[in-house]
C-alpha cells in the first residue's frame, strides 16, 4: 500500500501570470522542511503540489505534520495510490477508505478523470465507488449535499489516487514571496503572534530584542529566543538581533522627562531596528501593538512613534482584542513562553503616568534636547546576531 | 565569587565529594546476594547511621528518598490515605514549602479540610494557634522548622509536644530541610513523627533525600516494586548519592553549635551593615542566622539580583523554587508592602566571611547610585 501526501494549494491558484513563481517557492521552502524526512518525487498539475515518498519506511504522520505548518498549502490530502484499472480502485481502496468511513454516517464520492483515456467517465466511477462502499458499510448513506466524508478519486496519467480525509493547512501565501520584515519581538505575548501573522502572507521574517541587563536577565533573553525559535517552525530560520539597551535606556532616564520616557524609548528602538534594516535591506517593521492596549499604544503615540520611521510599521494585531491575541498564541504555541515571568525591557523603565496623549512636536522636542547618536551607534555596534533554525 | 545563595543548595564538601566517588567505584546492586551487593549494603547501612545519629534516632526509622519533596509527598498523601479515611482535617501553616503547600492544596480539592495557621502581627506563627487548631478530627499536622525565605523558627517543638500529648493519635511531620545541621535537630525533643530532609541543602549532592519515620507509625509506600527500604520505598538505591549524603551528615553532625555561632555573628554584622546604610531588613535576631531577608527600598528584586550576579555575587529573590514568581510567604509574614517587590534572600554557609558582606553592603550601595529604580 503506498500513500502520497496531496498539498492544495490556497490562493497561489488565483495568481495568474505569476503563479508559477509562488509554486516554485512553495516547493522550494517544503522540500527544506522535508529535508530530513526522507526522499520524495514532487509533482505538480491542477493546484496541486503531489509528494511521493520513495522509501516505504517513512513516516507519514510526521510528514504531514510539518507540511501543515508550511504556509501556502490551504489543504492536505493523505491518498491512496493504487493501480489505474477500475477492478483495483474497487478493491484495493477499501481497507483504506475503512479508518475514514467506518465513524461517519454519510458519504459521497467525486471522481476527478484528468485522463480522459480511462473507460469510465466521471459519473460512471462514482457510481460503481459508490455502489462497493455501501455493500461493504452499509450502516452509510448517500448524501451529496452535506456529506460527512467525501471519497474523492483521481485518476492521474500514471496511478490513480483515492483519499478521504483532507486537513486544514496552514493558509496563506509562501514564505519569501513577500519581501522581508523585521519583528520588535519583546517577550511578551504580542509580538510572536504579530511575526506569524506577516510571515503568513509570506514575509521572510527577521526579529530584533532589546536586552537591558541587569535589569532584565540572560532567562529573560533565553525566553525571546524560545519564542523566536518556536515562530520559526511557520516562518523558517530566522536572524536574531539582540541589542544591548541598558546605556540608553539610563540616558533616557537622566535626559528626558518622565512621563515621555516610553515614547522616547520606542522611537530610538525603531530607530536601532531601522539601521539593521537599512544594511541588510530589510523593507518593513513589523510590532504586535494593538491600539489602546497600554499608554504607548495609543494613536496618538503611535503617531509619534511612526514620526521616527522611514519605513512601513505593519501592526498585525491593530485592531484585536488581547483575548484574540491569546487565542492564536495558543494556537501557533507560543503562549505558554510568553507567560514566563522575566522583566522584560519594556516593564522596568516605565514611567507611573506616561502621557497617553504625547503632541509629535513635543516628543521632537524632547529628543533633540539630547544627543543621542553616540549611544544609537554603540548600540548598533555591539548587537549580536544569532541564526534561529527551524528545529522542526 | 561570593556565594550568599546556601538556602537554594551548597556546595558539595569534599568529603561528600570522595563518597560519591566511592558509591560508584563499589558499583554493586545492595540487594544482590554475592560480595559486592554486600559491600554496596554496608556503604548504605553507614550513611543511614550516620543521619540517624545526628538526628539521635535509630537506624531502621531513617528512609532514603529522592528529596525532600518527595519525603513531604510521601508522608501527607501517605497519612491521608491511612488515618485521613476517618480523619479529615489537616493543619499545617500559610508559610510552607511548596512541597507540602501544594500538597495540601490537593488534598483541599480531595475533600480535606485544610486548616492553614497565619503568623501574627509580629510576623510569628505562635504555638497557641497550631494547638487550637488541632481537633479529634485532625489526621495531620504539617508545619516546617526554619521557613526558606526570611529564616523565621517555628515553634514546632512546643506546638508538637502539646498536640501528641492531647492528641497521640495525630501524625506530626516536620520538614526539617533548612533546619537540618544547622540548628539542633533531635527526633525526641522535636516530637516528630515524619521529619523530610533533603542532602544537598547541607553540602551533599542534589538528588538524594531522607525521611525520618518514627517507629510505629504506619506511613504506606509510595513507590511499589523490588521491594528495597523495607518495601517503604521500592527502586534500586542510589548508592552514590546516599553516600554523599552520609558523608556530609558525619562531617556536621557535631559542629551544630560553634557553626551556628559563627553564623549567627555573620548575621549580625550584616544587620549592622545594613541598619548603617538604610537597608531594610525583614529578618530579626531570631531568625535562623543562616537565612535573612532584606530589602532594598524601591529597587526590584530581580534587578538587583542581576546586578549583583554582574559583580560575582550570588543571592536569591524570595525563594530559589519560584523562580521570579511573586512569593506569598513574604506577603503572609506580614512585611511591607513596598519591601515585599524588593526583597532579596541572603544565607550563608559557614564558609562566608564578614568582608564578603562588606563586598555585598557596597554592591547594594553601588545599586542604589547606578540603577533606576521603580518609580
Amino acid at each position: 500500500m503506498k500513500e502520497v501526501i496531496l498539498c492544495k494549494y490556497g490562493e497561489i491558484a488565483l495568481k495568474g501570470l505569476n503563479k508559477n513563481n509562488f509554486e516554485s517557492i512553495l516547493v522550494k521552502n517544503v522540500k527544506r522542511r522535508l529535508r530530513n524526512s526522507g526522499s520524495f518525487k514532487y509533482s505538480r498539475a491542477q493546484s496541486t503540489l503531489y509528494i511521493e515518498p520513495l522509501s516505504e519506511d517513512t513516516d507519514i504522520d510526521e510528514v504531514v505534520d510539518k507540511l501543515s505548518k508550511v504556509f501556502g498549502i490551504a489543504k492536505l490530502c493523505r491518498a491512496l495510490t493504487v493501480e489505474k484499472k477500475m477492478d483495483s480502485i474497487l478493491h484495493d481502496s477499501m481497507d483504506y477508505l475503512a479508518e475514514a468511513l467506518e465513524g461517519a454516517a454519510s458519504f459521497k464520492v467525486n471522481a476527478k478523470r484528468a485522463d480522459k483515456k480511462f473507460p469510465l467517465k466521471s459519473p460512471e466511477i462514482c457510481r460503481e465507488l459508490g455502489h462497493e462502499i455501501l455493500e461493504r458499510f452499509p450502516h452509510l448513506k448517500v448524501d451529496v449535499h452535506d456529506p460527512d466524508v467525501t471519497v474523492t478519486v483521481e485518476i492521474r496519467e500514471e496511478h490513480a489516487f483515492i483519499n478521504a480525509l483532507k486537513l486544514d493547512g496552514a493558509g496563506g501565501i509562501p514564505v519569501g514571496s513577500s519581501g522581508r520584515g523585521m519583528l520588535l519581538l519583546s517577550g511578551g505575548i504580542d509580538s510572536p503572534v504579530a511575526g506569524y501573522m506577516v510571515a503568513k502572507r509570506g514575509v521572510q521574517i527577521q526579529a530584533i530584542h532589546f536586552e537591558a541587563p541587569p535589569y532584565t536577565s540572560e532567562r529573560a533573553r533565553m525566553k525571546v529566543e524560545k519564542l523566536a525559535e518556536e515562530i520559526a517552525t511557520y516562518c523558517g530560520d530566522i536572524n536574531f538581533y539582540c541589542v544591548p539597551f541598558t546605556e540608553i535606556q539610563e540616558v533616557l532616564r537622566d535626559n528626558c522627562p518622565e512621563e515621555l520616557f516610553t515614547i522616547l524609548m520606542r522611537r530610538l528602538m525603531m530607530e536601532i531596528a531601522q539601521r539593521f534594516c537599512e544594511r541588510e535591506d530589510i523593507q518593513c517593521l513589523i510590532t504586535g501593538e494593538s491600539i489602546g492596549q497600554v499608554a504607548s499604544q495609543t494613536m496618538y503615540a503611535m503617531v509619534c512613534t511612526d514620526a521616527a520611521c522611514r519605513i512601513p510599521v505593519f501592526r498585525p494585531c491593530i485592531g484585536m482584542d488581547k483575548s484574540e491575541i491569546v487565542s492564536v498564541s495558543r494556537k501557533i504555541g507560543t503562549f505558554d513562553t510568553s507567560i514566563e515571568p522575566y522583566e522584560d525591557c519594556c516593564t522596568v523603565f516605565t514611567p507611573k503616568h506616561p502621557k497617553t496623549k504625547p503632541a509629535l512636536s513635543e516628543v521632537e522636542a524632547a529628543q533633540a534636547a539630547y544627543d543621542y547618536e553616540p549611544f544609537i551607534k554603540k548600540a548598533v555596534d555591539n548587537t549580536v546576531v544569532k541564526l534561529i533554525r527551524n528545529k522542526i | 565569587m561570593i556565594y550568599f545563595d546556601n538556602a537554594a543548595t551548597t556546595k558539595p564538601c569534599s568529603e561528600a565529594v570522595e563518597a560519591v566517588m566511592k558509591g560508584l567505584e563499589l558499583f554493586g546492586n545492595p540487594s544482590s546476594l554475592h560480595g559486592m551487593g554486600v559491600e554496596a549494603e554496608c556503604l548504605i547501612n553507614r550513611a543511614r547511621s550516620s543521619i540517624a545519629g545526628s538526628l539521635g534516632a535509630a537506624d531502621e526509622e531513617i528512609y532514603f528518598t529522592s528529596c525532600a519533596t518527595e519525603s513531604s509527598n510521601t508522608a501527607i498523601f501517605g497519612i491521608a490515605r491511612t488515618i485521613g479515611k476517618r480523619k479529615k482535617r489537616i493543619v499545617t501553616t500559610s508559610v510552607e514549602h511548596p512541597s507540602v503547600q501544594v500538597c495540601c492544596d490537593e488534598l483541599e480539592k480531595q475533600g480535606f479540610e485544610i486548616v492553614r495557621v497565619t503568623p501574627g502581627e509580629d510576623g510569628k506563627i505562635s504555638a497557641e494557634d497550631i494547638i487550637a487548631a488541632v481537633n479529634d478530627n485532625t489526621c495531620l499536622v504539617s508545619c516546617m522548622l526554619v521557613n526558606n525565605e526570611t529564616g523565621r523558627i517555628l515553634p514546632v517543638e512546643k506546638a508538637f509536644r502539646a498536640i501528641k500529648r492531647r492528641f497521640p493519635q495525630t501524625v506530626t511531620h516536620c520538614d526539617c530541610v533548612q533546619g537540618y545541621l544547622k540548628i539542633p535537630v533531635k527526633v525526641k525533643k522535636l516530637y516528630a513523627d515524619i521529619i523530610s530532609l533533603s542532602g544537598h541543602k547541607i553540602h551533599a549532592p542534589k538528588g538524594i533525600g531522607a525521611m525520618y519515620i518514627k517507629k510505629g507509625v504506619r506511613v504506606p509506600a509510595f513507590m511499589y516494586g523490588g521491594g528495597q527500604e523495607k518495601g517503604f520505598r521500592s527502586g534500586t538505591e542510589c548508592v552514590p548519592l546516599i553516600c554523599g549524603f552520609g558523608a556530609a551528615a558525619e562531617k556536621y553532625a557535631d559542629t551544630i553549635g560553634e557553626r551556628f555561632e559563627k553564623a549567627a555573628a555573620l548575621r549580625n554584622y550584616l544587620f549592622e551593615k545594613c541598619g548603617e546604610n538604610g537597608i531594610h531588613v525583614n529578618s530579626d535576631t531570631e531568625c535562623s542566622p543562616y537565612i535573612s531577608s532584606i530589602a532594598v527600598d524601591g529597587y526590584k528584586s530581580e534587578v538587583l539580583l542581576h546586578f549583583l550576579e554582574q559583580r560575582g555575587i550570588y543571592v536569591s529573590s524570595g525563594s530559589a523554587c519560584s523562580k521570579g514568581k511573586k512569593s506569598s510567604v513574604i506577603r503572609e509574614f506580614g512585611i511591607a508592602e513596598k519591601y515585599q517587590d524588593s526583597t532579596l534572600r541572603v544565607s550563608f554557609s559557614e564558609e562566608n566571611t564578614a568582608q564578603e558582606i562588606d563586598s555585598l553592603i557596597e554592591a547594594l550601595k553601588s545599586a542604589r547610585q547606578k540603577l533606576c529604580g521603580t518609580r
